[in-house]
């Protein structure tokens, strides 16, 4: 990184040095070099603008209409915002992904963090232990929760097979409300982990070893040492991935959907999945589309609160 | 990134390993770990494998059996053909490759012009990409959708065709950030010498810019494969046509109709390309992981 920061500055310097003897290029060269520039994002834009900028504004003005496939539409106000409130589906969609998120953050969030701390204390079979934890995350995922779904069955599924032999209570995993979603979560963790431990090992290898040595002199024990030199040194990678995984856990969809259908009663039916009904169960774009932007707005802000606290916290 | 056996000191001092507690300690840690590991990510595919091979009756037995008491490699010929396996490996080999082109040409293209050829309001532009991360894109499937199924202006419908996956890909505001900001770095004197020797902007692009840019397209290379192979809410909502369908939405599909076993012969097989593109590529998925932006 810092050699990268050394060749911009060059390259700044150089520029402005050059740029001062020298006049602005006339105006037909300036015109030909932004009809060349604009040449080449031409595509991109169109993309940017048919796939993303388009539908974003689409979304919001869709949570006013009633609209179909056709295209037909009119203007209905804040009733399809009316109307999810009245639906109990609505808030027991979005119990089950904040419900998600929380046991997300305690197994998919703490496990890949305390596997990264231990793997990094291995000199041995290092590159077995990557290997292994980044398999899942190369499996097609519908293909895994697939495989799961037939590990959680309670009658011959392999986890309750386990279980019985070792003489312990089995569960009814995906089957029973208390335990539907904790059973998505493990799964979840399972075939994501590689991702998070990967790239906390890459910055625990950058915590320089004098600064253990010198908290070891200083007479910290083990769990000092974890607490303020490996926190403290992975802080922004830790809180950054926080941020992501929370963002990228309220937007659960595959998990529910494959593996427990939404239910049972309705228990794993989560705020994207409610779109999902909305739109191609029920046929009512309009509902999906409002419960999508307030789903937007809850995560933008979110992501907007964390920038503004990270900024302020380099600042202070 | 520290080499990995070069590193000196970690959390546990090497006083302490070198210890007898410290060694049969770390020992045994490693004892459990090896297997453990072994366990937790291997041995799913190892079950996959065998309830492959199990007939249709043992695949349902209670207890299951751990290894297959008769051997039916005929299941996994059953998968292939009937479940039209080929069909979906290649269509999602298809879109990946085609979605990988489409952002590997505008992708860079636009980042270079953003980088190096800065037309005007050419930072709102980027400023109007790089927002795009802030909206989460399940959020916008819905939309999204409808777009594809009727686009503006050319009234056209696209999906159950390869373009509802190719072109909606190259809106991605993470490759957008990846590429610029790696360009950012190319020293602008480099260009300012081709282009005295004469060299436009796109013979500029090609070689001087590309050569050096190596690691960041295979990043964006890995990235973007990867994404089509294992996205599962777009293609099922833009590839309704079991022509068409992706390995995910196949299987998702297939998961009623077919008998357990052969369906089980079929999540393995389905697995085996990424994998193997995994092991290949392995050095750079991981080096890709931690560059990829997410560091410094």
């Amino acid at each position: 990184m810092a050699t990268i920061n050394v060749a911009r500055a060059r390259a700044r310097q150089t520029q402005s040095a050059a740029a001062q003897p020298r006049r602005r290029p006339p105006l037909s060269q300036r015109i030909r070099r932004n009809a060349v520039a604009y040449l080449f994002l031409a595509g991109a834009v169109i993309c940017f603008a048919l796939f993303s900028w388009y539908p974003i504004v689409r979304e919001v003005v869709m949570s006013f209409q009633k609209t179909n496939f056709a295209g037909d539409t009119t203007w209905v106000g804040w009733r399809n915002f009316v109307h999810l409130r009245h639906d109990p589906e609505f808030w027991t969609a979005w119990r089950a992904s904040i419900e998600f998120s929380l046991w997300a953050l305690v197994f998919g969030y703490a496990v890949p963090f305390v596997v990264a701390v231990v793997l990094n204390e291995l000199r041995h079979a290092r590159s077995y232990f990557r290997l292994m934890v980044y398999l899942p995350v190369m499996m097609p995922p519908a293909a895994a929760a697939f495989l799961w779904k037939y590990f959680y069955d309670p009658g011959n599924g392999l986890f309750n097979t386990v279980l019985r032999g070792l003489h312990l209570p089995t569960s009814q995993w995906l089957q029973s409300t208390n335990t539907a979603i904790i059973s998505l979560v493990l799964f979840s963790t399972w075939i994501n982990m590689g991702t998070g431990t990967l790239i906390y090992l890459a910055a625990l290898q950058n915590i320089p070893g004098e600064l253990y040595e010198a908290a070891e002199i200083e007479g910290a024990g083990l769990f000092r040492r974890l607490w303020h030199v490996t926190i403290p040194q992975t802080r922004l990678i830790l809180s950054l991935l926080l941020m992501l995984q929370i963002v990228a856990t309220m937007q659960v969809f595959l998990e529910p959907f494959i593996l427990s259908g939404g239910g049972p009663q309705g228990k794993t039916t989560t705020v994207v999945y409610l779109i999902y009904e909305y739109a191609f169960h029920f046929n009512n774009f309009g509902s999906g589309a409002a419960l999508g932007l307030i789903l937007l707005l809850v995560l933008a802000g979110f992501g907007a609160a964390y920038l503004w606290l990270s900024r302020r916290r380099e600042e202070a | 990134m520290a080499t990995t056996h070069s590193q000196t000191r970690t959390l546990i001092s090497p006083a302490q390993l070198s210890r007898t507690g410290g060694k049969i300690a770390y020992w045994t840690v490693l004892a459990i770990l090896v297997p453990l590991f072994a366990a937790i990510f291997l041995f799913p595919l190892y079950w996959m494998f065998t309830g492959g091979l199990k007939s249709a009756h043992e695949v349902i037995q209670s207890p299951p059996t751990w290894y297959p008491h008769t051997v039916r490699w005929a299941n996994f010929v059953d998968a292939w053909h009937q479940l039209k396996l080929a069909r979906l490996l290649l269509n999602t080999t298809v879109y990946a490759l085609g979605a990988l082109g489409f952002q590997l040409v505008f992708d860079v293209a636009a980042a270079y012009a953003l980088s190096k050829l800065r037309p005007v309001l050419g930072n709102v532009i980027l400023f109007l990409m790089l927002a795009t991360l802030m909206i989460p894109a399940t959020v916008l499937a819905l939309p999204t959708f409808l777009t594809v199924f009727n686009l503006p202006v050319l009234h056209v419908n696209l999906t159950n065709s390869p373009w509802a996956i190719w072109l909606p890909s190259v809106a991605n505001g993470f490759n957008v950030f990846l590429l610029k900001r790696f360009f950012d770095s190319i020293p602008e004197e480099l260009l300012a010498a081709a282009a005295i020797d004469g060299a436009g902007p796109l013979r500029a692009l090609w070689s001087i810019v590309l050569p050096m840019s190596r690691p960041i397209l295979g990043v964006v290379s890995i990235l973007s494969v990867t994404a089509v192979w294992k996205d599962f809410l777009w293609p099922l909502l833009v590839l309704t046509s079991p022509q068409e369908q992706t390995v995910n939405i196949g299987l998702y599909q297939l998961s009623t109709a077919a008998p357990e076993n052969t369906f089980i012969a079929a999540l393995f097989i389905a697995s085996i390309p990424m994998i193997l593109f995994f092991l290949v590529f392995q050095r750079n998925i991981m080096a890709g992981l931690t560059s990829g932006g997410l560091k410094g």
